[in-house]
């Protein structure tokens, strides 16, 4: 069994301690380990979040299950299951029908997978299209009948104009509509409402629950936002220079967060100090900046900025420690318990 | 001791075909010195538009800007030049904001020169060496680019050179939000600092609504070109009286599941600015609107009670009690 492993009995997306590299710059230096040993699952019609500042290697964690790491990264080691289906198994022309199939990804900026030559309802029915086979007219409906679920008001005229003659938050739902044409089993989400206003941010995160609970559909949710994963997440997965720092449940967490990185983060979160206090002038925070890609010491990644970074202890590889029910911690805080025969 | 006024603030852009944009629309508001006057809104509200305006970043159509007693607007671009050495502004891009041809020491020293301060390069030298040691930066790095640096360290770098003329008023647009949030809390209390040191009086421009009520002394909140609430921070977090601001409370989603809610949230996006609403602009998604609404626009008056807290809305006084988790699930 793999201890850092967090989840349900019958994962719909299994991440198997998931290892991606970036070959060195230049001879002679060092590969970066963006992501190292990375597991994750999602269940039917649970929304997973993964934290971390940037660097922490969440997007990539991502972005590997659809195996589209940007060139030169490499994925070195791990599984990732897709049912019984490892993908890392598939050709790449294989991996095209999942691609925006049984796996569909949203992104931050929605013109990233807009076309701003095509109307939105050509895009949204073309998705359809190349899942299932429709006449042009029954895609288009398909299409206007997706922009009506994600709550566009008159979907037959938006179908008809462009992505710059919406709004942003309208984009996003139209870039969610058009990631739902296939009816995937698993939604990535990266960052999809850090570009957005609070206002719309709510009604995003609204939008993809109800078709979470509609569809049974599983949601990763890639965010740096605390707040955004103590509303709509299950169970989250702590980054750190790409490493599992911790993972539980989202209520455990949040109520007895073990590692201290976790500790640093929540207590840097000005709504975090006591709702109705006077407002403090100065914020607790975390000392240090996050190490840059491929000058990740060894041993504790976090232990630079650790208030209880022990000498001589925190260089040694990190222990993975099994706190209780799906909470796992990987500091020397917590050791592990003695191996037994 | 009131160090800026602004009255009747307008900045509004033709579009041709008689159509105008109003980006910025009667806009009032006061800030005293040493204080920091957060100033929050959806995008397209206007409130970086605000903030350029009054710094003559961008020309106005309508209204003042008393600097003590001097109405900025209407002074000429050389009337103007002494006075901006004592504004100044510090942007949300440090990737931007900072010209990557430049050393960290030139950078910070650029605006001593154009303000010929300072007698000979040793004396630059050493004034750069103290603004960057003030910001938490080691004097060491000014003669490296701004490339190497993170985007808090280059924020800092940001805040440095804004520092360099001791401004009275340093506006800041987003000046956290690129950052990584265990390095925004850093650059939000060096500002507190720098602030009790120094006097200086901030125009925080921002959309996180927890770290404003944290970083800021004051609260306007902006909707469609105006402001529609103003008040102390703690009052405003406490006893909102405009609807719109008591929605933006409520969007803010909350770090703790515990108190996981079952939010209303607000329907649509704000209408365009080409195309006001008539009375309370606020009306096409108030969930309290009445015809008054439409037929009469709401000054930003003082509240009977509280001549501190501003409301620009028919109903801020019998607006209902407060309660911010009062969409709570049932546990």
């Amino acid at each position: 069994m793999i201890p850092s492993q967090t989840g349900s009995a019958d994962p719909l997306l299994s991440i198997q301690a998931l290892t991606v590299a970036f070959p060195p710059a230049r001879r002679g230096g060092s590969e970066a380990r963006v992501v190292q040993g990375i597991s994750v699952q999602v269940g039917r019609a649970e929304t997973v979040g993964v934290v971390g500042e940037s660097g922490s290697g969440k997007s990539m964690t991502a972005l590997s299950a659809l195996r589209l790491i940007p060139e030169p990264g490499r994925i070195t080691g791990g599984r990732i299951l897709l049912g019984d289906d490892d993908l890392l198994q598939r050709t790449e022309k294989q991996m095209r029908t999942v691609r925006g199939g049984k796996i569909a990804m949203i992104f931050q900026d929605p013109m990233t997978s807009l076309n701003p030559v095509f109307t939105i309802g050509d895009q949204i029915a073309e998705a359809v299209r190349l899942h299932r086979r429709l006449p042009r007219h029954e895609a288009w409906e398909e299409a206007v009948q997706a922009l009506r679920r994600v709550h566009i008001a008159l979907p037959e005229r938006r179908a008809r104009q462009y992505p710059h003659e919406m709004s942003g938050g309208m984009r996003q739902r139209v870039m969610i509509a058009l990631a739902l044409a296939s009816e995937p089993e698993v939604l990535l989400a990266d960052e999809p409402t850090t570009a957005l206003d609070v206002t719309v941010q709510a009604q995003i995160l609204a939008l993809i629950s109800e078709i979470k609970r509609d569809t049974g559909m599983g949601v990763l949710l890639i965010t740096h936002d605390l707040g955004v994963v103590a509303e709509t997440c299950d169970r989250v997965l702590v980054m750190y220079a790409g490493q599992m720092m911790e993972t539980a449940e989202a209520s455990r967490l949040f109520a007895m967060p073990a590692h201290p990185y976790t500790q640093g983060l929540l207590a840097s979160l000005p709504e975090r100090l006591a709702p109705d206090a006077a407002p403090q002038r100065r914020l607790p925070f975390i000392a240090g900046q996050p190490p840059a890609g491929g000058q990740i010491p060894a041993g504790c990644p976090f232990r630079n900025r650790c208030p209880k970074r022990m000498p001589g202890i925190c260089e040694k590889p990190l222990p993975t420690t099994t706190l209780g029910p799906g909470h796992t911690v990987r500091c020397h805080l917590y050791p592990a318990p003695e191996p037994t025969r | 001791m009131t160090l800026l006024t602004v009255k009747d603030l307008s900045v509004h852009f033709p579009l041709g075909h008689g159509q105008v944009v109003r980006a910025v629309d009667g806009v009032s508001f006061t800030l005293q010195r040493g204080e920091t006057l957060g100033m929050v809104g959806e995008s397209g509200c206007g409130k970086s538009t605000t903030a350029r305006a009054l710094l003559r970043l961008l020309p106005a159509t309508r209204g003042s800007v008393l600097f003590e007693g001097q109405d900025l607007l209407a002074l000429s671009e050389a009337q103007m030049r002494p006075l901006r050495r004592r504004l100044q502004m510090v942007f949300q891009d440090p990737y931007a904001s900072l010209s990557p041809r430049l050393t960290v020491g030139q950078i910070v020293a650029e605006p001593l020169e154009i303000h010929s301060i300072g007698s000979g390069r040793e004396e630059r030298e050493a004034k750069v060496a103290r603004l960057l040691t003030s910001v938490g930066m080691s004097p060491a790095i000014a003669r490296r680019y701004p490339h190497e640096f993170s985007g808090g360290q280059r924020q800092r770098i940001g805040i440095a050179r804004a520092l360099a003329l001791e401004p009275d008023l340093i506006v800041l647009d987003e000046p956290v939000s690129a950052l990584d949030i265990s390095v925004r809390a850093q650059v939000v209390n060096l500002l507190a600092d720098l602030q009790e040191q120094r006097g200086i009086a901030y125009l925080f421009v921002g959309h996180d609504l927890s770290l404003i009520r944290h970083a800021a002394h004051r609260i306007a909140v902006m909707y469609l070109g105006r402001i529609v609430e103003n008040a102390s921070s703690a009052e405003l977090y406490q006893n909102p009286r405009h609807p719109y601001t008591r929605s933006l409370l409520q969007s803010v989603p909350v770090p703790d599941p515990a108190r996981r809610r079952e939010r209303a949230p607000l329907e649509g996006d704000p209408p365009s600015p080409v195309a006001i609403p008539s009375g309370c602009r606020f009306r096409t998604r108030c969930a309290y609107a009445q015809p008054i609404c439409t037929e009469k626009d709401p000054p930003l008056i003082s509240l009977p009670q509280h001549s501190d807290h501003l409301s620009a809305c028919h109903f801020a006084t019998t607006l209902p009690m407060w309660q911010p988790d009062a969409n709570a699930a049932a546990p």
